[in-house]
């Protein structure tokens, strides 16, 4: 029993020492296969860290091929006596082409109150190719007690957007400026804003 | 060279060395077994006593005891010092004991690379313990502030203490795959005649799945470590963002190893399970076939579904959802493993002796733990719970009963055959309760804490945290004052104790309890005859 035994227990050793080496080669081997492996499928997140430094190109070319759905969704904070949401909830939108879709603002309190909108993109992937060209987030909105406003947005999607992304949803938290925010020059407060979008 | 080997053996045989030598040059698998579990042992002390320090640093918010580096290394050593040095070795230990017992051999297949695998573990524990004495010297650097993931580019700024702990894995590491060439040389060629892989004890099963595990990543981790002992002292920049390289692929190499360490550590726990539950049921393990099937299911998916744990770093769309749908699919084979032990409970003519309800205390607990794995993988879930004390409960949850809990019912189940005495199960009782509703107090608090907000791995917190804090801490001296009276029991029965018949415990089967209590020197030096 003892000789083919010996002989079987070596050639098992030998192979899992081979193994062994093959894995450790495998680390090492991961170091441009990870690059490979990235620029092939897009697993990169710096591709799309660099994407977002540009922002998307607007070429002015309308993508009917594609139809992406775009969610809106409104949150107001409970600092801020204002009733707000969209007029559609949904819409269907080809890439390249400007849309415009109204948010409807009321203030239930009856003194004037300052809120700006904060506004967000899911999944944060796709932000930089979601482009708004005229948007009440861009600057803080003040509404006279009970009064009620339609409050414009005209938004792109960049043909650019990668295509795994089939739907996004842009989000909306108003939020109350204090009273000494309000009388603060505006022209301070908006590049920051404007950096957000 | 075959007629050398046996003279060799004849010699052992009649000629055991005594005294030191006996272990420093021990090839007996028994032996070289005790020494895995005394090892183990003494680490979870060191682990135990590192985890009883941050609990009593998290006491209170505000930094009491510890300088937020120190805290941090603490973390980093009770992680490393518990899977490295504690859980894995203790599962090496109950293989090196069982597994010839178990399939009718007389000893391991490489008794000489057996004593190697364990002598480089005291060493590597030497080199774990100088990274962390290191930076209280002058000249000694910062202290390991980055968790047992050592993430760079913070893992390359830490002093030398860091080089200690590079040189520490790549022991440990070389440690276990040598140990787990052996066992898998062993199973493959060394099972009794008659004995086909379908017929092998679970504990075997398990362990075979175990050590390939091991193979495949161990050198992966070691690969990894090694790029960043480059990164730190060579001048080349694998991770370095500034040099061409990416940090993220670090954590790439990291997790390759670390989702399927998680197994390693689970599977063998599962092996003690599948003997354990049948002997107190009085039942033969319900699915053996497709225990095995769900075992090899968990490991193959569990290679490929790491990234899991790197959710927030930035991934596309594609592959977080790839890596989500892998990590909810391994619940089913990991499912099918629950309800095959609940299956063999059904019905069975149950006693509640110590390893059993550790394993009921298992199959609750684990399951549990599993849920809470469930809500991490779900990858818009895990934006919100990631790196909060969520994640801490949920391995916890799934760690200490999954692979911890799981040896401490081997320990009991095979004490009496390894010392030839019963153990006290008053005590073994007492141990055990004492221990489960310390760690209940422990762990499940977290989950409340990280849902709420807390950030793992920091000295201090809001002071909204305190009360669940402190609980928290209070469970944790409870449970890691409870092991002592593990160290207690364990001496106890070595030094005596009621006799334990060949067969310790009246439902179980298997090789290993057709040989006396305690074994002969060599387990089966005739092999016996599988039907």
């Amino acid at each position: 029993m003892a000789a083919d035994n010996q002989g079987n227990k070596k050639r098992t050793t030998l192979l899992l020492g081979g193994l062994v080496a093959l894995m450790f080669g495998f680390g090492f081997a991961m170091v441009p296969l990870y690059d490979l492996l990235c620029q092939v499928t897009g697993t990169q997140s710096i591709a799309i860290r660099a994407g977002m430094g540009k922002g998307p190109a607007v070429t002015g070319e309308i993508d009917k091929s594609r139809l992406i759905t775009i969610k809106f969704d409104a949150t107001v904070n409970p600092n801020l006596p204002w009733d707000f949401g969209p007029e559609i909830r949904t819409m269907k939108v080809h890439p390249g082409e400007i849309y415009a879709v109204n948010f409807v603002a009321s203030n239930r309190s009856n003194s004037s109150v300052t809120g700006q909108a904060i506004p967000s993109v899911a999944p944060w992937q796709a932000t930089p190719y979601f482009s708004k060209l005229e948007c009440f987030c861009f600057t803080r909105q003040t509404l006279k007690g009970n009064e009620r406003t339609d409050m414009p947005l005209r938004f792109m999607v960049s043909p650019d957007l990668p295509a795994e992304i089939r739907s996004l949803t842009l989000s909306y938290s108003f939020m109350r400026l204090k009273p000494g925010q309000e009388a603060e020059n505006e022209t301070q407060t908006l590049p920051a804003i404007a950096a957000i979008n | 060279m075959t007629t050398t080997t046996m003279t060799h053996d004849e010699a052992h045989h009649h000629d055991a060395p005594t005294g030191w030598r006996r272990w420093l040059f021990s090839t007996n698998h028994k032996d070289i077994g005790t020494l895995y579990l005394l090892f183990a042992l003494t680490m979870m002390f060191l682990g135990g006593a590192s985890a009883m320090l941050i609990r009593m640093e998290l006491f209170q918010p505000g930094i009491q005891l510890l300088d937020p580096d120190l805290y941090n290394n603490l973390v980093t050593n009770h992680a490393l010092i518990m899977i490295f040095g504690a859980v894995m070795p203790a599962a090496a230990g109950l293989a090196n004991w069982m597994i010839p017992m178990m399939i009718g051999a007389p000893d391991m297949a490489l008794p000489r690379l057996n004593n190697l695998s364990f002598w480089i573990l005291p060493a590597a524990a030497t080199m774990l313990l100088l990274s962390f004495v290191v930076p209280f010297f002058p000249g000694g650097g910062t202290q390991i502030n980055t968790g047992w993931t050592l993430y760079p580019p913070l893992s390359v700024q830490v002093g030398m203490s860091m080089d200690f702990l590079i040189f520490a894995i790549h022991l440990l590491g070389i440690s276990s795959v040598l140990a787990s060439i052996n066992i898998i040389v062993t199973l493959l060629n060394m099972r009794a005649p008659g004995m086909n892989l379908m017929k092998m004890p679970m504990f075997c099963w398990t362990w075979l799945v175990t050590a390939f595990l091991l193979i495949l990543v161990v050198p992966v981790l070691a690969g990894g470590v090694t790029m960043l002992l480059f990164d730190r002292h060579f001048g080349t920049s694998f991770f370095d963002a500034a040099g061409g390289g990416d940090p993220v692929l670090f954590q790439h190499l990291f997790w390759f190893f670390g989702h399927p360490e998680v197994y390693v550590l689970l599977l063998p726990s599962i092996g003690v399970l599948s003997h354990v539950i049948p002997t107190f049921s009085r039942k033969p393990l319900f699915g053996y076939n497709s225990m095995v099937g769900a075992m090899l299911a968990v490991a193959t998916i569990g290679m490929v579904v790491w990234a899991h744990h790197q959710y927030t770093v930035g991934m596309s769309l594609g592959a977080v959802t790839y890596f989500m749908i892998g990590t909810i699919l391994i619940s089913i084979p990991v499912g099918l493993m629950i309800f095959n032990f609940i299956a063999t409970m059904w019905r069975g003519s149950m006693t509640f002796e110590t390893p059993m309800l550790f394993a009921v205390a298992i199959v609750l607990m684990f399951t549990f733990g599993g849920l809470s794995g469930v809500m991490l993988a779900v990858v818009p879930a895990d934006m919100q719970y990631h790196d909060s004390m969520f994640v801490v409960a949920h391995f916890h949850y799934v760690l200490m009963p999954g692979a911890v809990f799981g040896l401490f019912a081997g320990v009991f189940y095979w004490l009496p055959k390894w010392t030839g005495h019963m153990y006290d199960e008053r005590l073994g009782k007492i141990f055990f309760w004492t221990n489960v509703i310390g760690f209940n107090i422990t762990f499940f608090p977290q989950h409340f804490l990280g849902l709420a907000g807390m950030p793992r791995r920091i000295v201090d917190y809001n002071v909204m945290f305190t009360e669940f804090n402190v609980l928290s801490s209070i469970g944790a001296m409870i449970f890691g004052l409870s092991h002592l009276l593990l160290l207690y029991i364990v001496i106890k029965t070595i030094r005596g104790g009621q006799k334990a018949k060949s067969r310790s415990w009246e439902g179980a089967t298997g090789l290993e309890w057709e040989l006396s209590s305690p074994p002969p020197f060599h387990s089966w030096t005739v092999a016996p005859q599988i039907k």
